[in-house]
């Protein structure tokens, strides 16, 4: 079984930890409570990475251990691969100072 | 409860017993190094700073070196000056004299030289090294331990696992008063909220803040996203997306306790205890000597894709939040948290078991890395640019 753990109940990602989860394949996303969810994943994930665990809309915030890590740069399906090519750092962006 | 260290004539207390070799700039390493190879029981701190810098940076190398050679794990020193440095190299002299541990320091120019240095060197570090030989360790109280705690080549078992495995220990040892150090400020942005929360007093809340902003700023500057220096490639190569994320798993190994408040990058600490912030940048060979200046004994230091390095006279401790990574570098990995991804241990087992590793290593086991010699690559934080 392809396990995604989702740490705080306000989070709309969870951590995968198999090895080489591939595009339509099945993941159990479970809570900190045990609840189980199975979702069919969207894209190959590897080791560690995250999937959606909701729909998120572009510019929505991406939420993991209850806490904003980044927003979403595109329409995010539940179930999709979530890493950067989706995701945007919030924080320490020279790129978006004003005048540059 | 005790670890067995050793006692040093100015009340501090070590987990070692090395003699300290100190270049006082890059360019007197070459002859440091010379003696470190021929004499027994020496370690060398081959950083990169000392001349052509501005006074306040000066002053950090010259307090920085300082430190390091006050820490209780270091048993006598020997400076090698060139002779024409902005370090102080009498100054650190001085202070080690003063501290009632022995002392030597050559100076390459005065003597004519690499030859004569190396030479001089040798008999001066031969002396030191045989002076403390005889010294032998007693049981030192653990509420004298200042703890180091670091996350490097981290992932997304970092988070989740080792860092919390440190968060344990570090939670337990300042219950036992003792001092425990974190650091790694540009690894608070995103994080500084819930740290600023945790603060002892209002000064020490707004001091979190502060450090956080400076940093972000000087990211900033350079007018780039910050991603890939921070997160690293590595790092998101391991599924952390965002310095946010990133920041978020590793003040996990902070634990839970208030934090007292924030030591600048070249202060030692002489009566704090307690939680402290260490203010440094989260690269390896420059955080582990922040971390050595402040006196550390130790240092707990989480990984999940596999850091490898050490410090000189500073034991690391490596806890590897990911099982295959953990498997893959056993020769480098003292402790497997990724027993807690796989369903096999909890945090709190593992964490017993990390403080009992803790205690063992102050009291003499060699980490991984102290056996294999792989410490070398050290250096200090510059506040400003080399002129």
């Amino acid at each position: 079984m392809n396990l995604a753990l989702k740490v705080n109940d306000k989070d709309n990602v969870a951590v995968t930890f198999s090895d080489g989860i591939k595009d339509g394949a099945e993941v159990v996303i479970r809570d900190k409570e045990g609840n189980e969810e199975t979702v069919t994943v969207l894209g190959d994930v590897p080791y560690g990475h995250k999937i959606a665990a909701a729909d998120i809309p572009a510019g929505a915030d991406i939420i993991k251990y209850g806490e904003t890590i980044g927003a979403a740069t595109r329409d995010i399906k539940k179930g999709e691969y979530t890493h950067v090519h989706n995701l945007e750092s919030k924080r320490a962006r020279g790129d978006k100072e004003a005048g540059r | 409860m005790n670890f067995m260290g050793y006692e040093r004539p100015d009340g501090r207390a070590g987990s070692r017993n090395h003699v300290a070799v100190i270049p006082g700039v890059v360019c007197a390493n070459d002859v440091a190094q010379e003696i470190c190879r021929r004499v027994d029981n020496c370690r060398g701190y081959f950083h990169h700073q000392g001349c052509c810098q501005l006074p306040p940076d000066l002053d950090r190398v010259t307090q920085c070196l300082t430190g390091l050679a006050l820490s209780g794990n270091v048993g006598a020193a020997l400076i090698v000056s060139l002779g024409c440095e902005g370090t102080d190299c009498q100054k650190i002299y001085d202070a080690v004299v003063a501290s009632g541990k022995p002392a030597e320091i050559i100076r390459i120019q005065e003597l004519g030289g690499m030859a004569n240095s190396i030479s001089e060197g040798i008999k001066a570090a031969q002396r030191l090294s045989s002076a403390i030989s005889p010294q032998q360790r007693v049981p030192i109280d653990i509420s004298r331990l200042t703890l180091s705690i670091k996350c490097g080549a981290s992932d997304a078992t970092s988070g989740l696992a080792s860092n919390c495995v440190i968060g344990c220990v570090a939670d337990r040892l300042v219950d036992l008063g003792a001092t425990v150090v974190f650091g790694e400020t540009t690894e608070f942005i995103g994080a500084e909220h819930i740290l600023a929360r945790r603060a002892a007093t209002p000064e020490a809340g707004r001091e979190i803040l502060r450090i956080v902003g400076e940093m972000e700023n000087r990211a900033k500057s350079l007018g780039c996203d910050m991603r890939k220096g921070q997160p690293t490639p590595g790092n998101i190569a391991g599924g952390l997306s965002s310095i946010e994320e990133k920041s978020l798993g590793a003040i996990m190994k902070s634990g839970s306790r208030p934090i007292e408040g924030v030591l600048r990058y070249e202060e030692m600490v002489t009566v704090q205890k307690g939680l402290w912030i260490k203010d440094s940048p989260g690269r390896e060979p420059e955080i582990l000597t922040g971390m050595a200046v402040t006196g550390a004994q130790a240092m707990l230091f989480s990984t999940g894709r596999g850091a490898p390095q050490g410090f000189p006279t500073m034991p690391v401790i490596k806890i590897c939040g990911n099982p295959i990574t953990y498997e893959h570098m056993i020769n480098d990995m003292d402790l497997n948290a990724g027993r807690i991804i796989t369903g096999e241990a909890s945090i709190d087992e593992v964490g017993e078991e990390a403080f009992d590793l803790l205690l063992e290593v102050l009291s003499g086991r060699t980490t991984k890395n102290e056996a294999v010699g792989y410490f070398g690559s050290i250096d200090i934080c510059p506040i400003g640019p080399v002129i």
